[in-house]
């Protein structure tokens, strides 16, 4: 196409179409951050993809090896900043793990509540972002954005009234919270879950009632069970494709163990099986925030003492995986300790990354219109992705 | 009125100039109603601190803004097409105004074919917009413009079968006559025939506008902006108002053609109120499917012109003629 | 399939211990990676891939990690391998599971560890120009920055 590129390669099909190569991206409406797709096109159709990720990469791993236990935590709520809540509380429960230190019930239920609240708003801002993907910014998919984000800053409310904080919040520590819940929050809470949970019915009007929204979304980026399993897709993708594996569910952390609530499945495994199975979520989220706020139990948030030193916190030898179910999925994080007050090495397993990692498996086909659809239904945060 | 004795000529050329003003000043408040509107739908203000209240002089900020922006042109385009393409784009848009009369003997030129010359010469924004796609020298916009080819083709003759129904129903292409037509009963009202001709009117018209549902080429979540990603500064700033001079163009050929044009209670004087205000509840609808619908795809977009629309338009005007000549055999 | 089951397989076949720890872990030597890989895959039925990752063991050489699970049985296998001291060649578990694909590739730029069979090895979180490995012990965090191009 254009005279500055020395060549350009044309490859001609037996079908007589020219190929396209066209770059989406890093700097692109709906690249959800900086992510590069290669995209090769026959007409409107997309006949391969090629993924480039890495322009948010800050290296957490090597970070994670240079900071202590008391450090890192802060900055682990950087690695998947859109649910800062569950990437910190994926460390601390690592760290827990290996150094076999206890949290208290309180403390446990606290997590429980600010990690559900947090999967409210990641999947309101998921919502909000990928009908902005299938709408545009200027036709209806910005207002159902605008009404997403008035209702996650509801969320957001709570949770500066919690830590202080907005959006990286620094509220897990090893052993237990930060910080307790001030007067009157839970009241707060239960009326933000409540007003919420209206308005999801609202939303389900607006999209689910609108044949364009249907026929934009089912049957696009199917993504079998088998291809979600190889990829190792986690998280709403992998509970859209049939399989039933939510880690709240399959190794429970945090209490999960005490709450009622149903691991919502569908199985045809396309953008309209991810999106329900978000809405369902949206609500198991409701319930599990409401039982929480019921059986809070009183008592202390930590079994360790406040923080003094950046050392203060030793592992012993050892190594361990620890995994939780964040808003996209998997959150894992491998730590092997050789006994100082830093990690010897750690692991992130971003959900984020293998959930991208199965858009070339799924893009090819499809038209370009649809790419933007696929990547917003897989809900990718390039901060966890980069790490 | 005609007592200065100026040649037919001058005249029009009076009337035409009158109108564009009017008119560009219009499309500048209508992108204001736009705004406001979606923003009461999105439970936002809008525009509100240029000019209080309510940002009214908005449009006019832009409109400086836009020209005092830098005029890129991108050194790898095809600098003639590129320069071209907004004014190509414009000239229809605002061309196809000449023919609208605002009230009775109050227009640039009432032709006897005026709908068709508005049909015609409206479909005519396809080669700026090409020309715009092409020449930037952009994949988006290359895309852009092969949509926009795709789709202006499928629904122009949607369009033009729905707006041939009234023509029918009047039995004339004349603006003035087919309003004239409409005393006692609008067209919309007209038993079956109109209300599917006024909805199947609305539909190409979005698409014909290239409006959410049907914006494919300007897309921007995909194309980012489609065939106008390169342009900016005035360059831009005539793409817009062509776009909304089309729109607002659309709109008044609706209303005169189903909503029964200046026909309203009151004075005769009031004539052009009316067909203004019925124009921008045309385009309030149009706007209120804007910000409440997704996009769809090139190939459903597509699918629902050829498939759907098509021959729905095409059986609808059978039966308006069907209609028209038993009520004629019926001494109607 | 239980843990107990595989456990027993795993030792019958390969002859090794599988420690229990929340899953089973099994050491391997480095020639049996791709075929123990295919074991779990087939017969023990871990078709979810997890994660990959390696570990600097500085003059004992590099630890791969391999996390793989069924996900109808709740059976978690991590696969681990060390590589002799300046060994960087690994089979790749790619032509496998296809999560693989990426995770080597991550592991390739910050390991140098090079997946023998991976049909796309390519740097991908580091610029392509990128010189070394960051997550090398050795790779000292102090290294004086290339100079901006």
């Amino acid at each position: 196409m254009a005279a500055t590129q020395t060549q350009q390669v044309v490859e001609v099909g037996y079908g007589g179409n020219e190929r396209l190569m066209m770059n989406m991206g890093p700097q692109h409406p709906s690249s959800h951050g900086v992510f590069r797709m290669i995209l090769t096109l026959e007409g409107e159709t997309v006949v391969a993809v090629d993924a480039v990720i890495g322009y948010l990469h800050r290296c957490h791993e090597k970070l994670g090896e240079s900071l202590t236990y008391v450090q890192y935590p802060s900055i682990a709520s950087k690695t998947d900043y859109v649910a800062a809540m569950t990437a910190e509380l994926a460390y601390v429960a690592a760290v827990e793990k290996i150094a076999k230190i206890d949290v208290p019930r309180r403390a446990q239920y606290l997590r429980v509540i600010v990690a559900e609240l947090q999967r409210i708003a990641s999947h309101c801002l998921w919502l909000g972002t990928w009908c902005l993907d299938m709408g545009g910014a200027l036709g209806g998919g910005a207002t159902v954005f605008l009404y997403c984000i008035r209702e996650r800053e509801m969320v957001l409310d709570r949770f500066e009234e919690l830590t202080g904080a907005r959006l990286l919040y620094g509220f897990h520590q090893t052993g237990g919270t930060r910080y307790d819940m001030p007067a009157g929050w839970d009241k707060k809470v239960r009326e933000t879950v409540d007003f919420i949970e209206k308005r999801l019915d609202e939303y389900e009007a607006m999209l689910e009632d609108n044949t364009f929204f249907r026929v934009r979304t089912q049957g696009v980026g199917v993504i079998s069970r088998e291809v979600a399993e190889a990829v190792g897709v986690s998280g709403p993708l992998i509970r859209g494709s049939g399989v039933a594996y939510d880690v709240r569910r399959a190794e429970p952390y945090s209490s999960y163990g005490d709450f009622d609530f149903v691991v919502p499945v569908e199985t045809a495994g396309d953008c309209y099986a991810r999106y329900r199975v978000r809405m369902v979520e949206f609500r198991q989220s409701i319930r599990i925030v409401r039982q929480a706020l019921d059986g809070l139990p009183e008592g202390p948030i930590s079994s360790r003492p406040a923080v003094k030193s950046v050392a203060q916190v030793r592992v012993p030898k050892g190594e361990g995986y620890t995994r939780i179910e964040g808003a996209r999925g998997e959150i894992g994080c491998y730590i092997v300790s050789d006994g100082g007050p830093k990690p010897y090495r750690l692991k992130w397993r971003g959900a984020s990354f293998s959930n991208l990692a199965v858009l070339p498996h799924i893009v090819p086909g499809h038209k370009v219109a649809d790419v933007v659809a696929i990547m917003g239904s897989v809900d990718p945060v390039f901060g966890e992705v980069d790490r | 009125m005609t007592s200065v004795t100026l040649p037919p000529v001058a005249w029009h050329a009076i009337e035409a100039f009158i109108v564009l003003n009017v008119l560009l000043g219009l499309v500048a408040y209508v992108t204001l109603l736009e705004r406001k509107f979606a923003a009461r739908m999105q439970s936002r203000i809008g525009p509100y601190y240029v000019g209080r209240p309510h940002g009214w002089l908005q449009p006019i900020a832009d409109a400086l803004k836009l020209m005092m922006k830098e005029d890129i042109v991108p050194t790898t385009s095809d600098r003639a097409v590129y320069n071209l393409a907004p004014i190509v784009f414009l000239v229809p848009c605002l061309l196809i105004f000449a023919t609208i009369p605002f009230a009775p003997a109050l227009g640039v030129a009432d032709l006897n074919i005026g709908v068709l010359f508005f049909l015609a010469v409206s479909s005519l924004e396809i080669v700026g917009l090409f020309m715009g796609g092409w020449g930037s020298n952009n994949k988006y916009a290359l895309l852009s413009a092969m949509r926009a080819v795709n789709q202006i083709i499928s629904y122009d003759l949607p369009f033009i079968f729905a707006a041939l129904v009234p023509v029918v129903l009047a039995g004339s292409m004349q603006m003035s006559a087919i309003v004239t037509a409409q005393h006692g009963l609008w067209f919309v009202a007209y038993p079956v025939i109109g209300q599917l001709a006024f909805v199947a009117f609305l539909v190409a018209t979005l698409a014909a506008e290239n409006r959410v549902p049907f914006d494919i080429l300007e897309a921007e979540s995909e194309l980012v902006a489609g065939f106008r990603v390169e342009y900016s500064g005035m360059k831009f700033a005539l793409i817009q108002l062509a776009e909304y001079a089309h729109m607002l163009g659309t709109s008044f050929l609706g209303a005169l053609l189903f909503l029964g044009g200046w026909l309203g209670p009151g004075p005769a004087a009031l004539g052009p109120f009316w067909l203004l205000l019925k124009a921008m509840v045309i385009f309030l609808l149009v706007t209120w499917v804007r910000w409440s619908f997704v996009r769809i795809r090139v190939d459903q977009i597509l699918a629902i012109s050829w498939k759907l629309l098509m021959p729905a338009t095409l059986l609808l005007l059978l039966a308006t003629g069907l209609v028209v000549a038993t009520r004629g055999a019926g001494g109607g | 399939m239980t843990a107990a089951d595989a456990r027993a397989r795993i030792q019958e076949r390969f002859g090794v211990d599988a420690v229990a720890d929340g899953g089973l872990a099994v050491t391997l030597p480095r020639d049996r990676w791709p075929e123990f890989a295919r074991f779990a895959h087939d017969e023990l039925g871990c078709r979810y891939f997890n994660w990959l990752s390696a570990v600097d063991w500085k003059d004992q050489g590099f630890e791969v990690l391999c996390r793989v699970e069924n996900l109808d049985t709740s059976l978690v296998v991590t696969m681990r391998t060390r590589l002799a001291a300046g060994e960087t060649r690994c089979p790749s578990l790619t032509p496998l599971y296809r999560g693989a694909n990426w995770m080597e590739r991550e592991c390739y730029d910050m390991f140098g560890i090079v997946f023998e069979g991976h049909p796309d090895l390519r740097r991908i979180l580091l610029s392509d120009d990128w010189e070394g490995y960051p997550l090398r012990k050795d790779y000292a965090v102090d290294t004086p920055l290339a100079p901006y191009r």
